[in-house]
């Protein structure tokens, strides 16, 4: 049974941000944000037609500025939201705002008055509701006339900083999310059609030096009242009813933790990967020692993420342009196996059952797809098939593979 | 000839003289001389023609020589057949025959008349002889007959004397035992005082027989009455005696012997008897056990050699004692069960003690005497397998040094271990102090390598020769199978050393795992040495060690052992790992540097550059001492062609050509794929590298390892900020001195142009106001700073 091979689609732009649209689940649908400096970055809207292995792209501008997250509401499947990098140019303009000034306070502060800054921003969008429609009808036009993202609301908070990542409340009715910016979390509520947000709590991480969140994961677990951050080396988690730290793994990796993601099936198991190299698994009952580490990668590791229904499928993206797929058996949810029903086994189907239980199951990489040539930084399992993801590297290319068809049938099996 | 063979020599001659008649047809002189020998073999009855005579001889009564010849038969045969010529020669053949016997029948005669005359002489002789003989012998009988005719006549008159001499020393003898009889009760008195137990039992004993077959008479009654009322008080004062049990063993088992001849019961004495021992062996116990207690005190604290001796000496020389007493009392009436029992119980409480006191024996530097003290123990017990050869006490003792011996090894393990670590213990503050002083530092890591593999090689040597005691010829247990066999090979090799060499690796491994996170807190250079150390080991030190002790211990692996093979494996992977952290260490501390300068500056304001940033000369500083380093214990290793002028190389392609390549193609956003096609096809023909791969056992490649891990921080760092037109510029420069420099280190300079291209490309790529500077006026600049 030969597997289908990857699907590639380039990009013209670099690209980091990539999400599958949670919201969607009949349609394989991802979106991808663009980062380009000169020109107005976009996002592209790839459709997979699983069927005939073709993909469809729509494109929309995103002309704010450079996209460094996205992320999709999990209510609406028009809504979505962008940290993106806005360059402002303040030529011959000296007065600071105090949100610049605190910005840098290092020794060359003296000199950026001049010229230009960079500021993080983070915003809700929402796709005009005819995106689709134009593209079908003549796929000419998209291409040269994009149509423009419709701006919701910014969730924008001069006092707190840079925005580097946007989180949704899962499975909620798109409603809340959090923006992590700098070393503070905040709450949003979204009222109005998404069109006004206001921040219902903040948590705020002190501590010596410039703290800074690096990313972060709304658990959804608990009833969605849990938040998973990371910052520099450690991994903390907050309860969102006080906006209290909860849990502190000081240390988590021996560099920068560059991502987290919660097992969907079991309610305190936490991935992460940094720059050491290493996925790590975590109880966080237990934050002493990981449960289970994996060193697959030869360099930093910018992504892992947890498959929504077989938690022990993981997927790995990194900067050595290698994307893992690991079958974490002993950590998941099943680590049997597929547990057989007493009267599946007593129709005495099989011996054969029988021999696939009795095999220990072990924790294995599945497969290294080597389809990139640059840094891939982002992965993500599709909301509508289970069995599919996508990755997506600096230099504009995005992949999209299966889940080999073997392990596949094994696991579902 | 003998007289007495005359008869037989006289047929003999009557034989030889037929013989020579019959003799006709040979004529030659030498025929006659074999038929004369041919007859006197006849006459011994030798040889084949002694059964000729049997056989029945030619029956043809024309055979001349036949014995059944008929001269009739013969003579018509001959003239029936013959010619007249014939005839006429066959009558002259005849008469020359005839003729020549008769002359042989003369010469025979004349040859033995002589012999023959001899002979008569002899036996007239001897008649005469024998006649004198007869007179003689006549004479001898009547004289015998006159003497025991006198004898006869002599015992008949003594008769009457012999018979009452007889009767009156019967009289003596019986008159001597009554004697004896009646004075037994007054002699047994008197032995009773002198405290003569032994001589009143044996009295007694040879009374009693005689006292009870008389008994029924009135006056013996008396005497027998006497007797066992003395005897009586006897066998108390035997028993009191018994009972107090304050005497020696020796005086015990008299009284015992005593006892059972006054025929006391036999299983209330053994019982008895083994008490007794026993409270004296436990006095004996109790003695070792104080010693044992009063150990703490170190004042007191008696060698482990002292206290074996002593527990020979006492309870050992006493238990054999006891068994041998109780062999010879109770042997007869008693099976060896209770004895067996009762060696087996205390022997057991002995062994418990001397394993207490063994496992007190911690220290691991001296072994004979805990060597010395076993085979003491061990040979002590040999006394009693001999006396008591079904026991399973020497058994028990063997095992006890087995497991003394075992515990050894372990111990040893131990102390070799945390010499190890010791000494990595040492080498590390080694590594610390230098840095005060440069000056000796360079030098400082080949000899620490050397005096730490020397140490640790001389601390297994000096360990070997302590375990080497166990087996010395002249320690008994060393002949034991188990010493032989299992010891050498399970015990010395694969648990102390095997385990030792293992847990080098593994302790390098941890340093790795541990420490690895954090990076700090192993220093580099240790791992650097330890890898090094490791590498030694899989190449050399390994087979070295383990040749050595199997030479020493003269190993015959009757169970598998590890081979060296696998410990070289184990090794080796060691080492390689300890490089790979090396790398990792080192290349996140100038990774650390490189993200710090890129993450904390703000790129998009800053100065036209007028100089090489100082973190970059730092970088190269670190990456020179780092190579220095590594090359301290290192080969250089192969690296691949460079151009002579690689230094020199330019940017060019990058600055100029290839961006604007990169730009012009952004200006048509339709096509997918070829916006970065050149950088993509450059990647297409340049192999994948992986950042924290593996590295080779050289300098190239740990540099190359450690430089590959920096450039990419510094590509991934720089791909997340955003530059202005003076921030790319600076980090061309940058790249640039990077370059000039960097080079030299690595094994194949392409990869370190390859990720200076991708870090320039890169923030050209993130640049707001992508202007490149003058290659000429960055080399100007790398060159001044």
């Amino acid at each position: 049974m030969e597997d289908d091979a990857p699907v590639i689609y380039g990009l013209e732009f670099q690209a980091r941000a990539l999400t599958a649209q949670t919201a969607e689940t009949d349609a394989i649908r991802f979106l991808v944000g663009t980062q380009s400096l000169k020109f107005d970055n976009q996002i592209h809207i790839i459709d997979f037609d699983d069927e005939n292995n073709i993909i469809n792209k729509n494109v929309l501008l995103h002309q704010a500025g450079e996209i460094w997250h996205i992320g999709a509401s999990p209510a609406d499947k028009a809504v979505l939201t962008t940290c993106y990098n806005k360059s402002e140019s303040y030529c011959f303009l000296l007065s600071l705002s105090p949100f610049t000034a605190s910005l840098f306070k290092s020794k060359w502060q003296l000199f950026f008055a001049s010229d230009s800054r960079v500021v993080s921003c983070a915003a809700v969008w929402r796709m005009p509701s005819d995106w689709d429609t134009g593209n079908h009808e003549s796929p000419d036009d998209s291409a040269h006339n994009p149509q423009t993202l419709e701006l919701l609301c910014h969730l924008d908070d001069s006092a707190h900083g840079n925005a580097a990542c946007v989180l949704w409340e899962p499975m909620g009715d798109g409603k809340r999310v959090i923006s992590l910016a700098d070393n503070h979390a905040l709450l949003w509520d979204l009222q109005e059609s998404s069109t006004q947000a206001t921040v219902s709590s903040t948590a705020t991480l002190e501590g010596k030096g410039q703290l800074k969140f690096t990313s972060g994961k709304w658990s959804p677990h608990h009833n969605c009242s849990q938040l998973a951050t990371a910052n520099d080396t450690a991994i903390r988690g907050w309860d969102l009813r006080t906006m209290s730290q909860i849990y502190c793994i000081e240390n988590a990796h021996g560099q920068l933790v560059r991502d987290l993601d919660f097992n969907p099936n079991r309610q305190y198991y936490l991935a992460s990967c940094g720059d050491d190299c290493k996925v790590k698994f975590w109880d966080v009952r237990n934050v002493q020692e990981p449960v289970k580490t994996l060193e697959e990668h030869s360099h930093w590791v910018w992504s892992v993420r947890y498959n929504h229904s077989h938690d022990q499928l993981v997927l790995t993206a990194s900067s050595d342009s290698r994307l893992i797929l690991s079958n974490m058996v002993s950590i998941s949810s099943e680590p049997f196996g597929h547990l057989v029903d007493d009267d599946e086994l007593s129709e005495g189907e099989d011996n054969h059952q029988d021999d696939k239980s009795k095999e220990p199951l072990k924790d294995s990489v599945v497969s290294t797809y080597e389809e990139h040539e640059d840094s891939v930084y982002a992965a993500e399992w599709s909301s509508a098939d289970p069995w599919l993801f996508a990755s997506l590297s600096y230099d504009g290319r995005l992949v999209i593979n299966r889940v080999p068809r073997a392990l596949k049938y094994r696991i579902l099996l | 000839y003998e007289p007495g063979s005359a008869e037989s020599l006289l047929s003999y001659w009557s034989e030889l003289m037929m013989d020579g008649e019959a003799e006709g047809s040979v004529s030659a002189d030498s025929g006659r001389k074999r038929r004369v020998h041919g007859m006197l073999k006849l006459y011994y009855g030798l040889n084949e023609e002694g059964k000729a005579p049997e056989q029945p001889e030619s029956l043809d009564p024309c055979d001349i020589n036949g014995p059944h010849f008929d001269p009739e038969l013969y003579l018509n045969k001959l003239r029936r057949e013959c010619s007249l010529a014939e005839l006429m020669d066959q009558e002259t053949c005849m008469v020359k025959q005839i003729r020549s016997l008769d002359s042989d029948m003369q010469t025979l005669v004349y040859e033995n008349y002589n012999k023959f005359i001899s002979a008569t002489d002899t036996i007239r002789k001897m008649k005469n002889d024998f006649k004198k003989m007869e007179d003689e012998m006549d004479c001898l009988s009547t004289n015998m007959a006159a003497i025991t005719e006198f004898s006869a006549r002599i015992s008949g008159t003594l008769q009457d004397q012999h018979v009452q001499i007889t009767k009156l020393s019967g009289v003596h003898t019986l008159l001597r035992k009554l004697q004896f009889l009646f004075e037994l009760p007054a002699r047994l008195n008197k032995c009773l005082e002198l405290q003569a137990y032994a001589q009143a039992v044996s009295s007694h004993r040879r009374a009693r027989c005689v006292l009870q077959q008389y008994s029924h008479l009135p006056s013996f009654k008396g005497i027998q009455d006497d007797c066992h009322a003395i005897m009586d008080k006897l066998a108390q004062e035997l028993r009191q005696k018994f009972r107090d049990g304050g005497s020696s063993a020796k005086d015990l088992s008299e009284c015992v012997e005593l006892l059972l001849q006054l025929d006391e019961p036999a299983e209330e004495l053994c019982d008895k008897f083994l008490s007794h021992a026993r409270s004296r062996l436990e006095s004996d116990l109790q003695g070792l056990e104080a010693e044992i207690s009063a150990l703490p005190s170190p004042s007191s604290k008696t060698d482990i050699l002292e206290f074996i001796d002593r527990g020979c000496n006492e309870f050992v020389s006493s238990l054999c004692l006891v068994i041998t007493s109780y062999q010879e009392l109770f042997i007869n009436h008693m099976a060896n069960g209770k004895l067996h029992t009762f060696v087996d119980d205390l022997a057991t409480r002995y062994f418990s003690l001397v394993e207490r006191r063994i496992q007190e024996e911690k220290g691991v530097g001296d072994n004979s005497l805990l060597v010395r003290a076993l085979d003491r123990f061990h040979r002590r017990l040999q006394a009693v397998a001999k006396l008591l050869p079904g026991s399973a006490v020497p058994n028990q003792g063997t095992e006890i040094v087995i497991r003394a011996a075992m515990e050894r090894v372990k111990q040893y393990l131990t102390a070799l271990q945390s010499f190890y670590m010791d000494s990595l213990t040492d080498v590390r503050q080694a590594l610390a102090t230098p840095r005060l002083s440069v000056a000796n530092a360079p030098n400082s890591l080949p000899e620490l390598l050397s005096s730490l593999s020397a140490s640790i090689l001389n601390q297994i040597k000096s360990v070997l020769a302590s375990v080497h005691l166990f087996t010395a010829k002249d320690i008994t247990f060393s002949n034991k199978p188990y010493f032989k066999g299992e010891f050498c090979s399970q015990g010395v090799r694969e648990s102390l050393v095997v385990s030792f060499i293992k847990f080098v690796c593994q302790s390098s491994r941890q340093f790795c795992e541990s420490a690895g996170d954090k990076g700090g807190s192993t220093p580099p250079a240790l791992l650097l040495l330890l890898s090094r150390l490791c590498l030694d080991y899989e190449t050399s030190t390994i087979s070295y060690i383990l040749t050595l002790t199997d030479e020493q211990f003269l190993v015959q692996h009757h169970s598998p052992v590890t081979p060296v093979t696998t410990l070289c494996a184990e090794a080796r992977e060691a080492a390689q790992k300890l490089l790979n952290h090396y790398v990792k260490v080192q290349g996140l501390i100038i990774s650390q540097m490189l993200r710090k300068s890129v993450e904390t500056r703000d790129w998009v304001n800053t100065i036209e550059p007028r100089n090489v940033r100082a973190v970059m000369k730092r970088v190269v500083e670190d990456t020179t001492s780092i190579d220095v380093q590594v090359g301290l214990l290192y080969e250089e290793g192969v690296r691949k062609a460079h151009s002579s002028d690689s230094s020199k190389r330019t940017f060019s392609v990058y600055s100029s050509s290839r961006q604007q390549a990169r730009y012009a193609a952004s200006y048509t956003p339709s096509a997918p794929m070829d916006t970065n096609l050149l950088s993509n096809i450059h990647k297409l023909f340049s192999e994948r590298i992986d950042i924290f791969s593996s590295v080779e056992f050289n300098k190239v490649s740990v540099m190359t390892g450690i430089i590959k891990i920096s450039l990419k921080t510094f590509l991934e760092c720089v791909r997340l900020r955003t530059f202005g037109r003076y921030g790319l510029q600076q980090i061309q420069v940058d790249c640039h001195y990077l370059q000039m420099y960097l080079w030299r280190f690595v094994s194949d300079e392409n990869l370190v142009h390859f990720l200076l291209d991708e870090i320039v490309g890169s923030s050209a790529h993130r640049c707001l106001d992508p202007a490149p500077m003058e290659q000429s006026v960055i080399e100007v600049i790398c060159e001044r700073g």
